[in-house]
């Protein structure tokens, strides 16, 4: 057996869109993830960042198998995963948790918090109720709750603790992999610093393999050892988390990482901002060919909207792919630098590309 | 004469469970064409101050002292009607969900008119000639045909586009803007921030940017308020909040944050909550989370005053000028040596 504990391989989920009330017919499908791939290594962090409507949700759903995946692969610890039924699946569960991002929504407010964090225990059958008892009262230490607080219900606590029984809860069973959605977007900044810190001693405590998915570019560099950049359902660049936030190559994430305000005024002013125009497009029926270039301030009228990129990783055969035809030179580069791009680029541009710009 | 003048404002709600100290002696001013920066997490008070001056608490339930003076003239406690004339003319208003504060049966061009018709003499051709015209200077695009369009036909940044408009079709000297990014992405909040920059220029207004985002505050703001439990812990110039903080609160916001530019294994983090507000802790706020709490702190709530760097820079904390300079140069250092690296 690899090192790898999840392989996915051109994941794919669509969604029906359906008209009519009592006949439905199918008039499209909302491509939400449509080939994804990546590998992960054990006790590795891999970081997925994108806005909202990436798909970056759903994949995560996916992964889990809370979605039925329409294509491609899952290999989870050495087996296939994508299309067990309910009670093969439930094994692999026992492996598998997820955190969720609303730590008022993803707890039942009328069961206690021991019943909550002791559910999977109880669901997998493992041990005798006090030994359940135990291991809840000591996971509830762990993640720096009051074990006396086993029967309280959930609105007792505040959001940050609420968040920590939600860890507590997907923690319980010794998963080898933690999904975590969003873990620390609703809560406050002091607070959020709290649960980050939680998450990073855990992973070393228990050798824990993380999917943090976050649309917050800095606290997705804090927490991650790869990041994968997704926009409308595909990834456009995976990288070595210090290769990518040096010295990203597609200029979608040149653009997100420019976007993200800095807490320093002087850093802020030197810094040289790549703002984009429009709006994420809809994925019901997303732009042909590199899904970006409506918006891209690369773009080629002929190639980019014609031609679709393939993830390809860098030169040197590292680690670092990206989709694009155009790729960025270096890292930063301001708005009229990024428009400037070499009249030639990569193979498979013609040569009469210098005219053909707007 | 600063443009909006707040002093001593206090706001108490009575609820079941005791009175609410929402927001406790706070004082500041606005001057015209400026950009005041307000910092602090849920429950720290900083919405409240501002719905409390534009007249927006229910009376029936809050208790309201203190005095807010725009232009010269007192405005707190002022008639509904005294305030109809303020309110969305001379100070503009955004929230921070914008698909909550449109009407979603009415179309934009129809509220947008609304509040032009309501502090203007003018006829409803005008009105919306005036809507289509800031619906551009907003940067909508196709603004004519798209004025009839109902609030769920655009998209989260749309919307909180047409919000600015509407809070700046009359003009007005003042924009209050709670938290007008906090629900888009990135790319969105980058573009949402140019455009109040770009507006500010052309229209000359103050900006009061209420946020909990100090990246947002640092690329915005000319002064800076943090508050906490209600009341101003800190207020400074940007750069200097930024370069020499001095109250351990600002620190470990500082510290606790995850940023692009610096490298750190192990982020500050401030232990346990924010204070209740119906039952906030003795002395200074803070102190059941703050490292360096000694005696006082527990016991005497500190003043708002000035340290070494003058009057400008104002902060709540017993620790004394030395104490407080020894531990910021050494948070300093540990916070990051990459930090020349962002530029």
């Amino acid at each position: 057996m690899s090192d790898e504990l999840l392989v996915v391989e051109g994941l794919q989920k669509y969604f029906p869109v359906t008209r009519g009330l009592i006949f439905q017919k199918e008039v499209g499908q909302v491509k939400a993830v449509d080939g994804v791939s990546f590998s992960l290594e054990r006790g590795e962090t891999l970081g997925v960042v994108g806005e909202s409507g990436c798909g970056k949700s759903t994949m995560a759903r996916c992964l889990a198998r809370l979605l039925e995946p329409t294509g491609g692969k899952i290999v989870f610890d050495g087996r296939d995963i994508t299309h067990l039924n309910r009670s093969n699946m439930r094994p692999v569960r026992r492996d598998m948790m997820m955190v969720f991002q609303d730590p008022y929504a993803s707890l039942n407010a009328r069961k206690r918090v021991g019943a909550i964090v002791g559910e999977p225990l109880e669901v997998h059958g493992i041990g005798s109720e006090h030994d359940r008892k135990r291991r809840v009262q000591e996971l509830l230490e762990i993640v720096g709750l009051n074990p006396e607080h086993y029967n309280r219900f959930p609105h007792e606590f505040s959001g940050g603790q609420r968040q920590r029984i939600g860890i507590a809860r997907a923690l319980v069973i010794n998963p080898k992999l933690v999904i975590c959605d969003e873990p620390v977007s609703a809560l406050d900044v002091s607070v959020q610093a709290q649960i980050l810190n939680l998450l990073k001693d855990l992973q070393q405590d228990f050798d824990l393999t993380y999917i943090f998915i976050a649309h917050d570019l800095n606290v997705v560099r804090h927490v991650s050892d790869r990041v994968m950049v997704m926009y409308l359902g595909k990834p456009v660049e995976t990288a070595a988390k210090q290769d990518l936030y040096t010295g990203p190559k597609h200029p979608y994430t040149g653009a997100l990482l420019s976007a993200v305000p800095i807490a320093d005024p002087t850093a802020g002013r030197a810094r040289r901002q790549i703002v984009l125009t429009g709006d994420v497009p809809s994925p019901l029926n997303p732009p042909a060919a590199c899904r970006f270039h409506p918006r891209c301030p690369r773009f080629v009228d002929g190639i980019c909207n014609v031609d679709e990129p393939e993830l390809n990783p860098a030169a040197g055969g590292s680690d670092h792919r990206f989709a694009c035809h155009f790729p960025l030179e270096r890292w930063p580069m301001d708005e009229d630098e990024i428009r400037r791009r070499p009249a030639v680029a990569a193979g498979t541009a013609s040569a009469d590309l210098a005219g053909t710009t707007d | 004469m600063a443009l909006l003048e707040v002093t001593d404002l206090n706001t108490r709600f009575r609820t079941d469970d005791g009175i609410v100290k929402a927001v406790s002696g706070v004082s500041f001013t606005v001057e015209s064409g400026e950009t005041l920066g307000v910092v602090g997490e849920s429950g720290s008070g900083k919405s409240v101050t501002f719905l409390t001056l534009m007249g927006l608490v229910d009376r029936r339930h809050a208790e309201v002292s203190g005095s807010v003076r725009f232009d010269g003239q007192e405005i707190l406690g002022a008639s509904g009607k005294q305030l109809q004339k303020i309110r969305g003319r001379r100070i503009g208003m955004i929230f921070q969900d914008p698909m909550t504060s449109l009407n979603p049966v009415k179309k934009i061009g129809w509220q947008l008119e609304e509040a032009v018709l309501l502090h203007n003499d003018v006829t409803h051709d005008e009105a919306r000639r005036r809507a289509i015209e800031i619906l551009k200077e907003v940067e909508i695009p196709k603004a004519d045909t798209r004025i009839d369009d109902y609030p769920h036909q655009f998209s989260g940044g749309m919307r909180q586009r047409v919000m600015i408009a509407m809070a700046l079709i009359n003009n007005p000297e003042v924009l209050i803007a709670d938290e007008p990014t906090t629900a888009l992405d990135v790319t969105t909040q980058a573009q949402i921030l140019r455009l109040m920059t770009k507006l500010q220029e052309e229209h000359g207004m103050a900006i009061v940017m209420i946020t909990h985002d100090l990246g947002v505050v640092a690329e915005l703001s000319d002064d800076v308020l943090v508050m906490y439990g209600g009341r101003v812990v800190e207020q400074a110039e940007v750069d200097d909040l930024f370069t020499k903080p001095e109250m351990p609160y600002t620190w470990g916001l500082l510290g606790s944050l995850p940023r692009l530019d610096i490298t750190s294994a192990r982020l500050e983090q401030i232990p346990g909550q924010p204070p209740s507000l119906l039952h906030p802790p003795s002395g200074c706020a803070f102190n059941p989370r703050c490292a360096y709490a000694f005696d006082r702190c527990h016991e005497e709530l500190p003043e708002l005053r000035a340290g070494a760097v003058g009057e400008g820079h104002r902060f709540r904390c017993h620790l004394s000028d030395d104490e407080r300079a020894r531990i910021w140069e050494a948070k300093k250092a540990s916070l990051g040596a990459a930090e020349g690296s962002a530029a």
